[in-house]
């Protein structure tokens, strides 16, 4: 609750906050199918109206309804986004955590896994394991979850290694704390604030791997709405039904503006020493 | 005649108009040739009232707010232009300050930083450059002087540095030094080194100085003025003998009393336990630590640092051992050992069994968990002995609360809330929880202000009679040791050198390092009394793969005073 406090007195991330929870009210009930038409349903009298009347945002070639199209692409692109950087926050922070307290051998082996990950362009990557495995919202989470991996073991074995050589650390040896106590008190409990933020600014690019997947069509399968798709249904169409472009890329756009803002929020939050700067 | 006169200076943070003072209305004065202490505890405005005179204090966001700082009594530096304060300093006006490690650029050689000095002031280029920056060196007593220029500043010990800092300040020649702390990271021999060679060179130079600390038995040697900050107002300032002999103001009669006066084993503890029938409960024999060095996987180890080596005593319920050593004498490595921080790689410790050893560590800030309250602080030896935190946890928590002089309502804190004092309180009542019969203190109040160390070393007298706890007192300060320990051991380079009952060891002491430590240990009393300037250096304990330590034999000198005898040279 204090951080929820602190970010609507932060004005970016006051900002961040809002577009976030509309987009997220909206991704709700367009999953719930709570949309103002059926998303799937065709209507051939109604192809490709341009905004007004009963079609808000207007209607695509197969006279689909846009915003319901629009409402269900959102959830599916949260759904994927908050899922894959989910399992890559779980996954790396394991990682990173295990990486900077064993060392050795073990930090070698993980680091260097991480780093050869690194190296691929993260939608190169993507492309490589839908490749492997068959296109679906599924292999999507995966992908962009390998994808992320590397940067969250990264984010918590930097502090873990400084954290670890901290008096409190061995204090808590003296008592013959289990190692399990330490690493998740001890080490997790302060790394809290660096992930949170990385959390949050993952979920922007997560979004836009996502939709760049579904754009080239390795992401979620017609006829299900999704973001990327729908950009790539317009592109033939883009002189004569602009709306069909403007609406799903101001929701990409939209969206990953919030994330980052809330992202940038949250780091200002999580460190005192820019504290004094906010007010 | 005055080469410096400050009069109500008023120095001030923050955004313009709506300053906090820090320093509210301060008048100095300096003569050619002498030396002026400026002596506080953190947060009295010392180190901002000298910032003030070279205005380095304008780059820390202060702002001079009034007065004057007349040099030569014409050159006011309160108003003095940027680009006239910056040919002044490193000039006219030269600084150390208190980490010579972070003072000096760590990628560039030594040979550099000096040579830019001299070619910046002195117009020299080339070969008199170099030559220059060998005699400065030589100046400072550095020997090999051509051979360090060429070396990196990680190349060197903290006393080499600080030389090295002090050959750069003079290298401008300058008429007024400014020395802000510049012992306090060093060692208690290499701090007699620093001052006795701060002396020497202000006699050299006819310069004047002003050293900033905030000990005063420091300065009671090399001082001849004295100002006492507290609160950002010079609360007393007179010749050094008027304020140490008769002081006026009764925060200066509270610092000479709070400093801890080394007084060659007459403060020593007379409530000695051994002897008396009891039986050793902590035995530690032929302790050895080693790390290898230059190894790692598949690589051969180019050789084993020896931090301790072959390290024996014993401790009775209800006495402290004294650790004393310099920093890398392997005085904080044989504590870790015993708690098994770091692994011995030979010797026995009996006695340290499940948590009957408790350790307490220098930094109070980070040996608490910032995130968690005192509540979950105190639960965490609970939790890791498998024990659930019921009544009987809690009970024991508000009785150990009460011990430290911590209030009741202290277990809802978290660590921030509390001073250093206090936080150091909690470190003990958490290193209790476990009902422990021995506590390692690895230099636990080194950290603190004089006022609150007094208050830190009283109560664990205290909880020592209360709780008949044994304690191992690691530390550097030989006048913490005295007041606190029964026994005292000296280690040196790893090995223990002479180890007895305090009296006799403090007052005197056999061993030739034992006898410099002591001759280090600045005193009021003892300010009279010069000494000579020694550049010695601490053997290295880097040792070839394979090496044997060679035995010790040892002497007795009483009842209860041991001494290495060192073989002849």
């Amino acid at each position: 609750m204090r951080i929820a406090g602190a970010l609507l007195r932060h004005s970016a991330g006051r900002i961040g906050l809002v577009i976030i929870g509309v987009l997220t009210v909206a991704a709700v009930l367009g999953l719930l199918g709570l949309t103002p038409h059926d998303p799937l349903a065709q209507d051939r009298l109604a192809r490709l109206q341009p905004p007004g009347g009963s079609y808000f945002m207007g209607t695509d070639l197969f006279g689909r309804d846009i915003l319901s199209r629009l409402m269900v692409g959102v959830g599916q692109s949260f759904t994927v986004a908050f899922l894959s950087v989910g399992i890559a926050a779980t996954a790396g922070t394991v990682l990173g955590l295990t990486a900077a307290w064993f060392g050795g051998l073990w930090d070698g082996v993980a680091m260097r896994m991480m780093d050869v990950l690194l190296a691929f362009p993260a939608i190169l990557l993507a492309l490589l394991i839908v490749a492997i495995l068959e296109a679906g919202m599924a292999t999507s989470v995966l992908a962009i979850a390998v994808v992320y991996t590397p940067i969250f073991t990264r984010v918590a074995r930097g502090p873990a290694l400084s954290l670890k050589t901290r008096s409190f650390v061995d204090a808590a040896r003296t008592f013959g704390s289990s190692r399990r106590y330490i690493l998740t008190r001890h080490l997790l409990g302060n790394l809290v604030a660096p992930l949170t933020v990385q959390f949050t600014l993952a979920l922007a690019w997560a979004l836009l791997t996502e939709a760049a997947l579904s754009f080239l069509g390795l992401g979620t399968q017609p006829p299900n709405p999704s973001l990327g798709l729908m950009l790539s249904d317009s592109r033939n169409l883009m002189e004569m039904a602009p709306w069909m472009l403007i609406f799903p890329a101001a929701v990409i756009m939209l969206a990953v503006l919030g994330f980052n803002l809330l992202g940038d929020a949250l780091r200002d939050i999580a460190d005192p020493r820019s504290r004094r700067a906010l007010t | 005649m005055t080469l410096l006169s400050v009069r109500d200076l008023r120095v001030g943070f923050g955004r313009p108009g709506h300053e906090t003072e820090v320093v509210k209305g301060v008048d100095l004065d300096l003569a050619a040739g002498e030396t002026l202490a400026i002596v506080g505890e953190s947060g009295s405005g010392k180190s901002v009232t000298a910032m003030s005179i070279n205005r380095l204090v304008d780059y820390s966001g202060g702002r001079i707010l009034g007065g004057s700082i007349l040099l030569d009594g014409t050159t006011d530096l309160a108003t003095a232009s940027e680009a006239r304060m910056q040919s002044l300093r490193g000039g006219e006006i030269g600084m150390i300050f208190q980490e010579p490690m972070t003072s000096l650029n760590p990628v560039l050689r030594i040979g550099t930083q000096i040579g830019e000095i001299f070619a910046k002031r002195r117009g020299l280029s080339g070969r008199a450059v170099r030559q220059a920056a060998i005699r400065a060196l030589e100046r400072v007593r550095i020997p090999d002087a051509a051979r360090r220029l060429d070396q990196a500043p990680h190349q060197m010990s903290g006393g080499m540095l600080q030389r090295i800092m002090i050959a750069m300040a003079f290298a401008g020649e300058p008429r007024l030094l400014i020395a802000d702390e510049p012992t306090t990271a060093l060692d208690v021999t290499i701090q007699a080194q620093i001052l006795a060679l701060l002396a020497e060179m202000k006699r050299e130079t006819g310069m004047g100085l002003i050293f900033i600390t905030h000990d005063i038995g420091l300065v009671a040697g090399i001082a001849d003025r004295v100002v006492v900050m507290q609160g950002g107002r010079a609360v007393e300032s007179g010749p050094a003998d008027e304020v140490f002999d008769r002081p006026a103001h009764d925060y200066t009669r509270h610092l000479l009393s709070a400093v801890p006066h080394f007084r060659g084993g007459r403060s020593a503890r007379v409530d000695a336990v051994r002897g008396k029938g009891a039986a050793a409960m902590l035995r530690v024999e032929d302790l050895g630590v080693r790390f290898s060095v230059g190894g790692g996987f598949l690589r051969q180890a180019k050789g084993y640092v020896h931090a301790v080596e072959g390290v024996s005593f014993d401790l009775v319920p209800g006495e402290t051992l004294g650790i004393v050593g310099e920093s890398g004498s392997g005085k904080s490595t044989t504590a870790r050992a015993i708690l098994d921080l770091v692994r011995p790689t030979a010797g026995r410790v009996e006695g340290a069994e499940g948590r009957a050893v408790q350790m307490v560590f220098q930094n109070p800030n980070a040996s608490l968990n910032p995130r968690m309250d005192v509540r979950a602080l105190l639960s965490e030896p609970v939790i890791a002995a498998g024990r659930r935190v019921d009544a009987a946890a809690l009970d024991r928590m508000r009785m150990l609360l009460d011990k430290v002089d911590l209030p009741q309502d202290a277990l809802a804190r978290y660590p921030h809330e509390f001073s250093g004092g206090q936080r150091q309180r909690i470190c003990i009542a958490r290193a209790l929880m476990p009902n422990p019969r021995v506590l390692v203190l690895d230099e636990a109040v080194s950290a603190l202000d004089v006022s609150v160390q007094a208050k830190v070393l009283d109560l664990l007298i205290d909880l020592q009679r209360d709780f008949g706890l044994a304690y191992l007192f690691v530390s550097h300060d030989m006048a913490v040791v005295e007041r606190i320990a029964h026994r005292i051991a000296v280690i040196y380079a790893g090995r223990i050198v002479e180890i007895g009952a305090a009296r006799s060891v403090l007052s005197d002491p056999r061993h030739p390092y034992t006898r410099k430590l002591i001759a280090a240990v600045p005193s009021i009393e003892r300010r009279h009394v010069d000494f000579a300037l020694d550049t010695d250096e601490v053997p290295s304990t880097l040792r070839p793969g394979g090496w044997q330590a060679p035995p010790q034999s040892w002497q007795d000198h009483g009842p209860d005073h041991r001494v290495a005898v060192e073989p002849a040279a």
